[in-house]
């Protein structure tokens, strides 16, 4: 099964500082720990809120507006794909992000589309 | 249900299977008579039904032909879910192998697998009460949702909610790894546990104790403590629900009225039950490794084994309490404590306790909490405060005998007030 863990936390420090190093030291090993496991897909980060652009298309009109769809306290700030067999493994996995431990990681499952 | 769920991965189709099964069960055995193993001859049913569901349903999804594939062994009179005849030997096998606990699980292992996968801390807590009482227990949705005061289709919609979330998420028929059983074995103790104090003292309607619900949860301690012979807390789980049902037939009077602790004829006590509860926790102690079920088990065991309310070692009592806040630091413990220590050392020193936890959003809920403060107040002299603390106790949720109780109390305080 696929997971997607959506990441929900604190905006990411500045680079160059010590909490921005040790940011990527713990992330290192966690994607290492994933991809030496065999189920990590792909993850990476995200720009700010600031940069995104909201979609809609409303009767074929497209609507744009800028910033997230949903204003919300957490930021969503990156996502994690990993097909793993259950889960109690997805589970597992999500609680070795760094984002789970100054955030919050929501686990949620992946539709199988047949292509 | 459990081997059904292990070849379908799926409870609601399990549930369909299984339902199939009893269909056929009903229309058969009268005629033709009950075969020697009645849980073999369902679960077999069930199995081939399930099988016939899949094999209609495998060419459209793949998700169904993985679980075709992971086809058990057939069931050779293997014992249903209804029977405790469970080798507790194949059980502790598997959990100390948890990488091996995969796919090649006898049925006493899917049976734990499937209590486990109902108490899945992912699910809502509700849910988790729910589905084990629908699922592992047996009972219909109609009763569940009666013993939890909502109407069925709400109880219906919780089930549905659940198996989908089950299904959808990808929780998986399986032990837990080992370093994963002391958080997940707690959530399934807490399970149990909630289904016997809802039995024990029903929150609402004519009768104080809902004995179906009693039993279904010491049925499902007993399975429990079975299938994990090395774990104290599920022995003590199972021991304090022995020890504290004991007392059932003294807890009402001749016309279903609640008798206290301290009233009842103790000479109604189950003393088998005692003394099998008594051996259970002893032999949990034995183990040195301490949790919150074997202390309120001990606590049980300390009233079971006293002669009357005043020859109990309420010293003892406080102290368990005070230990058992190490777990449960919660108003609700604290204010138990409250009334061992007002017992040992008198109302004034009970009351003081319990005055100091105030007005705890929980406990003003808690309609025992009046009830034991009001029979303090009322010790204390304080008439007026206690028929006070009995008419906040009658604004909450309560069984009749519960409501009667109350009523009798507050009587005979208006009553020591005018003398």
């Amino acid at each position: 099964m696929k997971y997607m863990f959506l990441l929900y936390g604190p905006d990411l420090p500045e680079p160059g500082t010590p909490q921005a190093r040790k940011l990527l030291e713990d992330w290192t090993v966690a994607r290492q720990a994933m991809a030496d496991a065999g189920v990590l897909i792909d993850c990476a980060p995200l720009q700010p809120v600031s940069a995104s652009t909201t979609v809609r298309v409303r009767n074929g009109e497209t609507l744009l507006t800028d910033g997230p769809a949903a204003e919300i306290k957490e930021v969503f700030g990156g996502f994690t794909l990993i097909e793993c067999d259950g889960l109690d493994d997805a589970l597992k996995w999500a609680a070795r992000i760094p984002t789970a431990h100054d955030g919050k990681v929501e686990v949620r499952p992946v539709i199988q589309v047949a292509s | 249900m459990a081997v059904v769920t292990r070849l379908t991965g799926d409870l609601e189709a399990a549930e369909d299977a299984v339902q199939d099964a009893c269909a056929l069960a009903l229309a058969k055995w009268p005629a033709e008579g009950v075969p020697s193993s009645p849980g073999g001859w369902l679960a077999g049913v069930a199995r081939h039904k399930a099988l016939d569901r899949l094999r209609r349903e495998a060419r459209r999804a793949e998700k169904e032909m993985a679980a075709f594939r992971r086809e058990p062994a057939p069931p050779a009179g293997e014992p249903g879910l209804g029977e405790p005849g469970l080798a507790p030997g194949e059980t502790g096998l598997a959990l100390g192998e948890p990488g091996a606990a995969g796919d090649r699980l006898g049925p006493a292992d899917d049976e734990l697998a499937l209590i486990f996968m109902c108490c899945h801390p992912a699910l809502d807590p509700d849910a988790r009460i729910a589905l084990t009482l629908r699922c592992v227990c047996g009972l219909p949705t109609a009763e569940i949702a009666a013993a939890f005061l909502v109407p069925e289709p709400t109880m219906a919609q919780r089930l549905v909610r659940a198996k989908r979330k089950i299904r959808m998420a990808g929780i998986r028929l399986r032990l837990p790894e080992r370093e994963d059983l002391p958080q997940r074995l707690a959530a399934v103790l807490r399970v149990g546990y909630l289904v016997y104090t809802q039995g024990h003292t029903a929150p609402a309607g004519p009768d104080l104790v809902r004995e179906d619900l009693c039993d279904q949860a010491i049925r499902l301690a007993r399975a429990l403590t079975a299938l994990l012979p090395g774990e104290p807390e599920a022995a003590g789980l199972l021991a304090l629900m022995l020890l504290t049902d004991a007392r059932r037939a003294a807890r009402t009077g001749d016309a279903g009225e609640l008798v206290l602790l301290s009233d009842q004829d103790r000479g109604r006590w189950d003393r088998a039950k005692i003394a099998e509860g008594d051996a259970l926790l002893e032999r949990a102690l034995r183990a040195g490794r301490p949790g919150p079920y074997q202390l309120h088990a001990a606590i049980a065991a300390c009233h079971s084994c006293a002669p009357s309310a005043e020859q109990t070692d309420w010293r003892e009592i406080a102290a368990l309490y005070g230990e058992l806040l190490r777990y449960e630091p919660t108003a609700v413990t604290e204010a138990n404590r409250a009334v061992a220590v007002a017992m040992a050392e008198g109302p004034a020193a009970g009351l003081a306790i319990l005055d100091n936890l105030g007005e705890h959003p929980r406990l003003a809920t808690w309609p025992q909490f009046h009830i034991a403060r009001a029979a303090l107040l009322r010790q204390t002299g304080r008439h007026g405060d206690a028929a006070a603390a009995y008419r906040a106790a009658l604004r909450l949720g309560l069984s009749e005998p519960q409501r009667a109780f109350i009523e009798r109390q507050l009587a005979g305080v208006s009553r020591g007030r005018r003398s």
